[in-house]
């Protein structure tokens, strides 16, 4: 992949993350975040990962998104108003980061030559879904079924979640059961 | 073709964009999208340093992350709409129950 090419993308990526964040409208902050995951899948294709892309765009920007968009549409009307952080101090440190980060990057650009050039041509098979679930499924055969064993909890919670209340408890008014005085009184 | 430092500077910016998002932004949906954003660029970094080394383990560990996200979505958004639900309001300055 050309310099070129990686430009367009990368700005594209940039401007799209910048919505993101930007954007008083948290659909088109989800619009932005769905752009970036698929702008970022054509990197991962330009970095041999080919399963990967896919896998990017069918969970992340399928899966994960839909999640989003649906929450957003549930919650409508109480979204609007100001979003915007109102202590200075969450600001300057905002700006903290933002300082930190461009160091970073400083020294990344500074230091792009001791990095490594432009990269090799890959080995054969590199990113192939055979590489990668030869890898998963012998090396990290743990971590693998340790995952499935997370996501079912968090399918657990989630229904959990949606499904409580969180009501103040009011007494319960049962005469009979361990309420002799009510049980009497009837 | 493209040298590894300008997909990790990508990554970097990408990261910084989401941590300032998270930050300055009170819309806790918008707050949890920029940490989104942050893991993405953590994984642009992964596979990228996975090609460079030829190992796919950066690639496995972006597989993981994927899978950690999705869960991370489904809890934190159920999260999301029970304090919706019973508080009446996204916005994270409001919900200072718990703040001294």
């Amino acid at each position: 992949m050309g310099i070129g090419f990686f430009a367009c993308i990368a700005v594209l990526t940039v401007l799209a993350a910048l919505l993101v964040v930007l954007h008083p409208d948290p659909v088109y902050s989800a619009l932005g975040l769905i752009s970036v995951m698929c702008l970022l899948a054509v990197l991962f294709v330009s970095l041999e990962a080919h399963v990967l892309a896919a896998f990017q765009i069918i969970v992340y920007a399928g899966a994960v998104m839909v999640l989003f968009l649906f929450v957003v549409m549930l919650l409508g009307q109480s979204l609007a108003g100001g979003s915007w952080a109102a202590a200075p101090g969450l600001w300057i440190a905002g700006g903290g980061a933002a300082a930190a980060f461009g160091t970073a990057l400083a020294s990344v650009v500074l230091g792009a030559r001791a990095l490594g050039g432009g990269l090799g041509p890959p080995a054969k098979g590199f990113g192939s879904a055979e590489m990668l679930a030869g890898e998963l499924f012998t090396t990290h055969l743990l971590s693998f079924e340790l995952t499935s064993v997370l996501l079912l909890i968090a399918v657990v919670g989630a229904v959990v979640l949606a499904k409580e209340r969180f009501e103040p408890r009011a007494p319960v008014r049962n005469p009979g059961v361990g309420d002799p005085g009510g049980a009497m009184s009837a | 073709m493209t040298p590894i430092a300008y997909y990790v500077g990508l990554g970097i910016v990408l990261f910084a964009i989401g941590a300032i998002g998270v930050l300055v932004r009170r819309n806790v949906i918008v707050m949890f999208m920029a940490v989104e954003l942050m893991l993405n660029a953590v994984n642009l970094v992964f596979v990228a340093y996975a090609r460079a080394l030829g190992s796919m383990t950066g690639q496995l560990m972006v597989l993981f992350v994927i899978t950690v996200a999705a869960a991370e979505a489904a809890v934190g958004l159920a999260i999301i709409l029970a304090v919706a639900r019973n508080r009446h309001t996204v916005f994270a300055d409001e919900n200072t129950l718990l703040r001294w």
